[in-house]
C-alpha cells in the first residue's frame, strides 16, 4: 500500500491537516486536492497545517500555503502553519508569506 | 586549474518523479565532503527548483522521449560544489523578467515565481544562459565550510 500523504483531524473548531511526505511539485498537486476537498466539506473556522513529519519542502509548497489561504478564506477560514523545522522556516522566510493577512506561522 | 575531486554526469526523463531522484543523487554525491545539514538542505532545495523548472517551464509538462534534463555536478578540492542543470526546451525570452521573485509564467495556484529566488539565496552564485527554442542551463556554485578539526 502507498503511503499516506496527508492525514486529517478535527480539534473544535480547527481542521488539522498533517502532511507526512516531501513537498515538492511531483507531490504539491495531490496535497492541494486532498486539503480543498477536506476543507470544503467540514469548513472550518481554523486550517492548522502540520508540517512536523515535512523532510523537504521547496518553493512549491510556498505555492501550496498561498493557495490554502485563497481557499479557506472562501470558506471563512484563517491558516495556521506549525511544526516547521528551521530549513523549511527558512524557506519561508525568505518567502515573506508570514506576513500575509489570515496567516499565522509558529516554529 | 581548480582541481576536481570528484564528478557526476545524470539524464532523466522530464518526469516529476524525478525531482525527488535529483535531490538524492545530489545527497548521496556530496556526502562524502560532509556537508552541514544547512549546506545539503540548501543545495537539495536549489537542485529540485532547477529541476522543477526544466518540466514545468522549459517542456510544458511534455514528457517522453527526447524531454531530458542533464544535471552535471563537480566537486572540487576548494570544497566547491558546481551543479549545472539543462535542458533543451523552449528557452527564456527574458532572464531578467524570469529572474524577478514572484514572477512566474505558470499556473498561479501551482507556482509562485520563487524558483530562481530559491537558487539564488540558498547558492553562492548562479547563472543563467538561455536561447529561446534551442533550451536553459543554470549554474549553481556553493563553498562548502570547512570540515572542523574537531571531527573524526
Amino acid at each position: 500500500m502507498e503511503k499516506e500523504i496527508i492525514t486529517f483531524s478535527h480539534s473544535g473548531p480547527s481542521l488539522i491537516a498533517r502532511i507526512s511526505c516531501e513537498i515538492d511539485h511531483h507531490t504539491a498537486g495531490r496535497l492541494r486536492s486532498r486539503i480543498d476537498r477536506e476543507l470544503f466539506s467540514s469548513r472550518p473556522q481554523l486550517l492548522r497545517i502540520d508540517f512536523g513529519e515535512v523532510r523537504f519542502m521547496d518553493s512549491s509548497g510556498i505555492a501550496l500555503i498561498l493557495g490554502r489561504v485563497e481557499s479557506a478564506g472562501a470558506v471563512g477560514a484563517k491558516v495556521h502553519l506549525e511544526g516547521l523545522s528551521p530549513t523549511l522556516f527558512k524557506l519561508v522566510r525568505l518567502s515573506g508569506i508570514e506576513r500575509i493577512k489570515n496567516l499565522t506561522v509558529s516554529p | 586549474m581548480k582541481k576536481i575531486l570528484n564528478e557526476m554526469k545524470l539524464r532523466l526523463p522530464a518526469k516529476s518523479v524525478n525531482e525527488s531522484v535529483a535531490r538524492s543523487c545530489i545527497s548521496a554525491f556530496i556526502a562524502e565532503a560532509n556537508p552541514t545539514v544547512e549546506e545539503l538542505c540548501d543545495l537539495r532545495c536549489a537542485v529540485s527548483e532547477a529541476v522543477t523548472n526544466c518540466i514545468v517551464h522549459a517542456y510544458r509538462d511534455c514528457t517522453g522521449e527526447g524531454y531530458y534534463i542533464y544535471i552535471s555536478v563537480r566537486l572540487y578540492e576548494s570544497r566547491e560544489v558546481s551543479v549545472e542543470v539543462s535542458d533543451n526546451g523552449c528557452g527564456i525570452e527574458n532572464i531578467e523578467l524570469a529572474r524577478t521573485p514572484m514572477f512566474t509564467t505558470g499556473e498561479p495556484n501551482e507556482r509562485c515565481g520563487m524558483g530562481f529566488l530559491v537558487m539564488d539565496n540558498f547558492t553562492d552564485s548562479l547563472t543563467v544562459k538561455s536561447r529561446v527554442g534551442k533550451g536553459t542551463s543554470v549554474l549553481m556554485r556553493k563553498i562548502l565550510s570547512p570540515v572542523s578539526t574537531g571531527e573524526k
